[in-house]
């Protein structure tokens, strides 16, 4: 699978885009399951990398996701109540889960050679 | 448990040929899903599956005193079998719980298999040994000799019947007969634990493999433990460790029927009623997983045994323990991360042909 190189990503499998938006990978993705439900935080909060602040939950488990940096929710994707599956179909686009004004990125990101290797 | 301590099926190679994601589960590294949960469901439901279940235990008893140790040892009725039959058992502990939950099959004049969940093998055993002396029966455990496949589903009799010299068709539900598939020697059971028709299949552990393969080239699709969870979750069917248990009143389930009146080992306890009871949760959107908190008002009555969201409703279920005075209500909440939602109590089954 291909992971964007305009991202960076966390060693829980998150992405992180120059907007802010954040999202999980294709092989997170890959890895949960069918995605049934997703749990996004509310717009305003301030949240600190590495913190759980989001839950996707697909038909076998569910999983906490982690703020790949610091700085305050400023949108979430409401599509992602009626229409969870996107993560599955489109987790580098349409499934993105929320957008952050980033203060401080989280230590440890990588780029998307760096993770491949290590999901490889 | 570390990955290299867990034990493996005569199938493992055939699984990681499939592309399954493995993961622990009793004690064994098995399969949880292959191309995706959802299709492996899907394809149960609809059309044939296969799961391994080789994991799980087989002993023989044989002997005058088989059917006698049988009847002290489950509290259904073993001499309503006959050679060729199975039926749904337990084995009860004397307090009111069970060591496990179990299939008998009837192979013989005096002569017994018994298939126990994965997990409780060596617990089956023991408890079955100490209990056994006073009878004259000769116990075996078989566990290694059979790999155990179940192939489920409304087109499982139609797909397997052209490819063996038993008649499948007209098999009878819970039969058990011996037939030859594929050039493998057989037995087949009419029985399954996913809601569907469909056969078990024991086949010597050396030609499993084989076997398992040309089921693969029947068209017949290789399911993991995520679909069979969700299949028997959606089938109201109890699973031990979750709606059973050694501390479980098992009389909570909807199962009283297994019980026959005749002595057997802690009748005394089960004869009391159960605290709590057993019902079926719907909610709305958000899945409820076992372990979660039970309200009703300000109480909590009890808790999630199992919980997904149903692949065939399209919606999340859930069986939950709950205090017997609670339990006639219409309405629950149920805890998740902090917050409380609103769930229906649901007739169990879920789902139902």
């Amino acid at each position: 699978m291909t992971n964007p190189t305009e991202l960076k990503y966390a060693s829980s499998h998150e992405w992180l885009a120059g907007d802010g938006k954040v999202g999980i990978t294709e092989h997170a993705q890959d890895q949960l399951g069918d995605v049934v439900y997703v749990e996004l935080p509310e717009v305003g909060r301030e949240v600190t990398a590495g913190e759980a602040v989001a839950v996707v939950e697909s038909v076998k488990t569910a999983s906490d996701i982690y703020a790949p940096a610091s700085g305050k929710i400023v949108a979430v994707n409401e599509e992602l109540e009626g229409s969870p599956e996107k993560v599955n179909e489109s987790p580098f686009e349409g499934g993105w889960l929320f957008q952050m004004e980033v203060s401080e990125e989280g230590e440890g990101l990588m780029d998307a050679a760096a993770y491949t290797a290590e999901n490889e | 448990m570390d990955n290299q301590n867990l034990k493996k099926t005569p199938l493992h190679a055939a699984h990681l040929r499939s592309g399954a994601r493995m993961v622990p589960f009793g004690g064994w590294d098995m399969p949880v899903q292959y191309a995706g949960l959802k299709a492996e469901h899907q394809a149960v439901r609809e059309n044939v599956g296969m799961f391994d279940v080789s994991h799980m235990g087989q002993f023989r008893f044989s002997g005058a005193g088989a059917l006698d140790f049988l009847q002290y040892v489950t509290p259904n009725d073993v001499s309503k079998l006959k050679p060729g039959r199975a039926h749904y058992n337990w084995l009860p502990n004397d307090q009111g719980g069970l060591v496990d939950d179990i299939f008998i099959y009837q192979a013989g004049e005096q002569e017994y298999l018994m298939v126990v969940n994965a997990g409780n093998i060596a617990k089956d055993w023991e408890h079955l040994q100490a209990l056994a002396g006073d009878y004259d029966v000769q116990m075996t455990d078989e566990s290694d000799q059979w790999v155990l496949i179940a192939v489920q589903g409304p087109k499982a009799a139609e797909t397997l019947d052209p490819h063996t010299d038993a008649d499948l068709i007209a098999a009878k539900r819970n039969s058990f007969f011996a037939g030859r598939l594929l050039d493998h020697d057989v037995f087949f059971a009419r029985t399954g634990y996913t809601g569907e028709d469909g056969f078990e299949v024991f086949v010597k552990a050396d030609e499993g493999e084989a076997l398992w393969d040309a089921l693969v080239t029947l068209g017949i699709t290789p399911a993991g433990l995520g679909a069979r969870d969700t299949l028997r979750l959606e089938a109201g069917f109890p699973l031990y460790g979750h709606e059973f248990g050694d501390n479980i009143h098992p009389l909570s389930s909807t199962y009283s029927w297994v019980v026959k009146d005749k002595p057997y080992l802690g009748r005394a306890k089960m004869d009391e009623a159960p605290r709590q009871k057993l019902i079926g949760l719907k909610l709305d959107k958000i899945p409820v997983r076992e372990g979660y908190l039970v309200y009703q008002g300000a109480e909590n009555v009890g808790q999630v045994t199992s919980g997904s969201t149903s692949p065939t409703l399209g919606h999340p279920i859930a069986m939950a323990l709950v205090d017997a005075n609670a339990a006639d209500s219409e309405q629950f909440e149920v805890e998740v991360r902090g917050k409380r939602h609103p769930a229906e109590r649901v007739e169990i089954p879920f789902y139902k042909k």
